[in-house]
């Protein structure tokens, strides 16, 4: 039914010339909106970070210094660091715990796969600062944890390793974008066609080697999806390394929110921002490549 | 529903899942429930049942400000964001031209920048012209982030949507005007109220951008954020949470039954008799 209204535009130009015209119009509110809101604010920022602050004056001499400073002084190559360590092992995490439960949906879910789904996102709509507050009353020294782990009687005094350092940081990201890796797993595997995994089976293969050799295969590009939709944003969290992120735990966001408030320097925060951007850009893509490469040496 | 693999007669697989589960609800039941305990530590043992830290929190006249300021800027978000995302959803869907790619590109970067830089680059820029933050800012912050949503939602519904019915209506005489309101926006009614209340609710909990860009006023969340310096607010934080809590799963829930109305009725063949 829709095969023939998508080929619909005729070889004739005129009506292509309307199409096109009208399609622009219709498109351009939204389109300007996120240039004027999103892109010419993203230049200014780009355009600050090779300025100076002088004071409260910006000096518009072209320098390079802002990112020197953002990649050798050693606070900011450290928390640069650490913001990226930090987000690709979330983003790996939350990946790997979250691909049984995606299967597990799509293959065993029946009739309750939309419902399975719903149940799982509702928590991601819950109120993030106070997810992660949540997660601050679980891991205390007064905590949930701590509290029943006294009284399964495994530790004798509560601990204080649970909260303010980067593993706090780790458990609470890994449970906040959850959602945000099941759901491309599970679109990918919905589309794996199930007569190959049949085949495969005709063919001799047993249920593990059936799985690393189709289905995981299959589902790449979901994986893809499910690390770079965790990675890039939470590599620029504020909330919650300040909240139960400790001294360990303080990440990139903060020393940004620090250059930006109250007019401490400007041009150095903006050269932090688009440091972070290009660096997680970048990771984003290696892991592009290096997984499309992986999943076609399996084959 | 065929059972997976069993091992010493356990579903594994299935186990694990419930524990997944668990995971994911756990800080969020948290909430509620220490939303009632009569200490101000939410610890267990609980500690008794108690309503005090409700009523505490509508005698707050800064937490009825912030709501007021939230419920505000969530209506004007989810309008704007809903008319600017019919308008890019209906060209992605209806029309081909040069440079839909990237003009599409850009309107969904929002979805894989981190929020902190959209934060940092907005605020730069209102500073730089001398605009005062106020809770307009932050309306068009998180109009800006509400937007690819409201895009996915509603291509979501636009898509194999029959324009065969559209046609039909021009042929027999009706405006292109008269045609998309008495014959397309029936149509995708259900995706524009879902696309409506999911950005209501993500503009009701976005704290970056309404940290960085709200000027005297605060919303709900920058609210939060203020309280939490202080451990004895806390259980009135709890109390505020559970309410958002509810007032989200209430909203989604209708959201989701509507936009799965918007795509049974694009999935189904001559959806009007359905």
């Amino acid at each position: 039914m829709s095969v023939a209204v998508d080929g619909a535009p005729s070889t004739r130009p005129a009506i292509l010339s309307t199409e096109q015209r009208q399609g622009l119009a219709l498109m351009s509110p939204t389109f300007l909106f996120a240039l004027v809101m999103l892109a010419a604010p993203i230049i200014v920022v780009v355009a600050h970070s090779f300025w100076t602050q002088d004071y409260l004056t910006i000096d518009r001499t072209f320098t390079l210094d802002n990112y020197r400073i953002a990649l050798t002084e050693p606070i900011y190559r450290d928390l640069l660091m650490r913001s990226l360590a930090l987000s690709m092992s979330v983003a790996f995490l939350t990946m790997v715990l979250a691909y049984p439960v995606a299967y597990y949906i799509s293959f065993h879910g029946g009739r309750y796969k939309g419902l399975l789904l719903f149940l799982i996102t509702i928590p991601a709509w819950t109120s993030y600062l106070l997810r992660v507050m949540s997660w601050k009353v679980i891991l205390g020294y007064n905590g949930v944890l701590n509290t029943a782990l006294l009284g399964a009687g495994i530790i004798d005094e509560p601990s204080t390793a649970f909260l303010y350092n980067s593993n706090a940081v780790l458990i609470t990201l890994t449970h906040a974008w959850a959602v945000f890796a099941i759901l491309p797993i599970y679109v990918s595997l919905e589309k794996v066609d199930r007569t190959l995994i049949e085949a495969a089976t005709d063919l001799g293969d047993g249920p593990l080697r059936r799985f690393l050799r189709v289905t995981l295969p299959l589902t790449v590009p979901g994986i893809v999806a499910a690390l770079i939709i965790v990675m890039i944003p939470t590599v620029g969290d504020y909330v919650t390394p300040r909240l139960v992120g400790g001294k360990d735990g303080v990440m990139i966001a903060g020393a940004i929110e620090v250059q930006f408030k109250k007019g401490a320097n400007w041009p150095l925060g903006a050269a932090l921002s688009v440091t972070t951007m290009i660096v997680i850009t970048t990771v984003a893509v290696s892991c592009v490549g290096l997984l499309r490469w992986a999943a076609g040496r399996i084959r | 529903m065929r059972g997976g693999r069993r091992f010493l007669g356990v579903n594994w697989l299935a186990a694990y899942v419930a524990l997944y589960v668990t995971f994911l609800y756990l800080p969020v039941l948290l909430l509620p429930l220490f939303s009632f305990n009569d200490s101000a530590v939410p610890n267990f043992p609980l500690s008794g049942f108690t309503w005090k830290w409700y009523s505490g929190l509508f005698a707050t006249p800064a937490m009825l400000d912030a709501a007021k300021n939230s419920a505000m800027v969530g209506l004007a978000a989810a309008v704007t964001s809903t008319l600017l995302g019919i308008c890019a959803a209906r060209a992605i869907t209806r029309y081909r031209f040069r440079g839909q790619k990237a003009m599409s590109g850009l309107i969904m970067a929002p979805l894989v920048l981190p929020e902190i830089i959209i934060a940092v680059a907005l605020l730069l820029v209102m500073l730089r012209l001398g605009l005062e933050l106020s809770l307009l800012s932050v309306v068009l912050g998180h109009v800006l982030i509400c937007v690819p949503y409201s895009v996915t939602v509603l291509i979501a519904g636009f898509e194999g949507f029959d324009r065969s019915l559209e046609e039909a209506s021009a042929d027999l005489g009706e405006t292109a005007f008269g045609t998309f309101r008495r014959v397309t926006l029936p149509m995708v009614a259900p995706a524009i109220v879902s696309s409506l209340l999911v950005s209501f609710i993500i503009s009701l909990d976005e704290f970056i951008l309404a940290f960085f860009l709200t000027g005297t006023e605060s919303t709900l969340p920058v609210y939060i954020w203020g309280q939490l310096r202080f451990a004895a607010r806390l259980p009135g934080v709890l109390a505020l949470g559970t309410i958002m809590l509810i007032l989200s799963f209430i909203l989604l829930t209708i959201a989701e039954i509507y936009r799965r109305r918007a795509a049974r009725r694009a999935n189904v063949d001559g959806g009007i008799l359905a």
